[in-house]
């Protein structure tokens, strides 16, 4: 193992974690802001308000995030209408094809697990809520969302380390954040075993924080003390 | 719209086909791994308790594409190093052993949680029986835990293997023909890249559909002869 490399390039893999983090934090707050109106429609007892966005959902959760990046930023270029259009600086750019892409696919999977989240909150509080003359929308507001909050709060949180290491794949579109900087370093010193480690212990060094972060978040929410029935 | 596939039908089906055997081959040394790494965490001994939880948090906080490069391009040396014992110049890992190995690690250290939570919850007595009968330790998990455990963790495998075959995708980055580079290649003959790729994203629609459907069956399957309660 050559240490002196590891230390010589730990700046540049702070850089690369610094933009990986950028694209994690983009990804996984846009997509809640998504993923929430699509979570409600999908929990909804209509089935025509329930369709658009389980068509939504089975697409993004069915398929490899790599043919969505892909389809995003080498796909969308193939149309004339984009490439005029007033979108194309942003779709041209690899940072916001990623974030976008990232944020389409995490706000399916983050929708689902709003879907289950409201589904499970007991049938009494809601009717509780009515009884007490509550109207729709502020049960939706003062009980639905916020104890599917923190039903569906741990999923989350297993979401946001899964797209730490979904991040990893945009180095496939010239990004570089922390792999693809690896790949950048990598191809100048011939170290793979080396860098990747140093990588890798990034990865775990991040993912840990966000665990001990997310504890933190659902102590402040009391997680535990909703879930006693 | 017409499609036209510019003759690349059979390339993309071949590339299917490829991503298949990859699959199934990571299911195959992942499934093997989880099952040690359940049984490592379940075991008395703390050092396979320490050995298994390491391996389950560590492979779980790395990327699969870092694995998926590590361990194509991090074993060039050692394997060479290896031909060298055996007289074999050039020997190294190809892009489907590399793939198999490193996606199969990543199935392996989810699919330990999951087997852990099936062999905790086979009851106690189910153990103490098999023992009271005089069954040896191997005996007792082939023939009393296993079938049993089996029917718990198959949903949990199941999504398990739907992520797997998404992130068969990775291996594509180390050349593999899989899906993905067939449909790269395509792209680079028909400057078509929407079309390409919206029909490599329908192929991994069908497979998810398939392994759904695959699973439905294995599930009920699995649970014949179990009352389910409401």
């Amino acid at each position: 193992m050559n240490w002196d490399i590891i230390i010589k390039y730990l700046p540049r893999l702070f850089d690369g974690a610094v933009l990986s983090l950028e694209l994690v934090a983009i990804a996984v707050l846009a997509g809640l802001i998504l993923a929430i109106p699509i979570g409600i429609a999908r929990a909804s007892r209509h089935w025509y308000i329930r369709a658009l966005p389980y068509g939504y959902m089975f697409f993004f959760r069915g398929t490899p995030l790599l043919v969505q990046l892909f389809l995003v930023y080498y796909g969308l270029a193939q149309f004339d209408a984009v490439r005029q259009g007033p979108l194309w600086p942003i779709l041209r750019d690899p940072f916001w094809c990623a974030t976008i892409t990232m944020t389409l696919h995490t706000a399916a999977y983050i929708a689902e697990i709003l879907r289950g989240a409201i589904q499970a909150i007991p049938a009494g509080e809601l009717e509780a809520a009515r009884a007490l003359g509550m109207s729709k929308t502020q049960t939706l507001f003062f009980i639905t969302l916020p104890r599917a909050t923190r039903i569906g709060l741990p999923a989350y949180s297993n979401e946001v380390i899964l797209m730490l290491k979904a991040s990893a794949l945009a180095s496939t579109i010239t990004l570089l954040e922390l792999t693809g900087m690896s790949r950048t370093i990598i191809a100048r010193t011939y170290l793979p075993v080396e860098i990747f480690f140093a990588a890798g212990m990034f990865y775990l060094l991040i993912a840990y924080l966000m665990v001990r972060g997310f504890k933190l978040l659902e102590r402040w929410l009391r997680v535990d003390a909703c879930q006693g029935r | 719209m017409t499609f036209d596939l510019y003759g690349f039908g059979p390339a993309l089906a071949a590339g299917t086909l490829m991503t298949i055997k990859l699959a199934l081959a990571a299911l195959a040394l992942g499934l093997v791994l989880g099952l040690l790494g359940a049984l490592a965490k379940t075991s008395p001994h703390k050092l396979l308790q320490w050995l298994g939880g390491t391996y389950s948090t560590i492979v779980r906080g790395i990327p699969e594409l870092l694995w998926v490069l590590l361990i194509y391009f991090g074993t060039v040396n050692l394997m060479r190093s290896f031909g060298e014992i055996f007289g074999l110049d050039d020997l190294a890992l190809s892009a489907f052993a590399a793939g198999t190995i490193a996606l199969g690690l990543c199935f392996g250290a989810y699919a330990t949680e999951v087997f852990r939570g099936a062999i905790l919850s086979i009851p106690r007595g189910q153990r103490e029986a098999g023992q009271a009968l005089g069954l040896s330790k191997i005996r007792i998990f082939w023939r009393v835990i296993l079938p049993q455990m089996w029917r718990i963790a198959l949903p949990g495998l199941g999504n398990l293997f739907m992520i797997l075959m998404k992130d068969t995708a990775l291996v594509s980055v180390i050349g593999l023909e899989e899906i993905m580079r067939r449909s790269q290649i395509a792209v680079s003959v028909s400057k078509q890249p929407f079309n390409f790729f919206m029909i490599a994203a329908l192929i991994y629609l069908s497979l998810t559909v398939l392994a759904m459907t695959a699973m439905y069956f294995l599930e009920k399957r699995a649970g014949r002869g179990i009352r389910r309660s409401a």
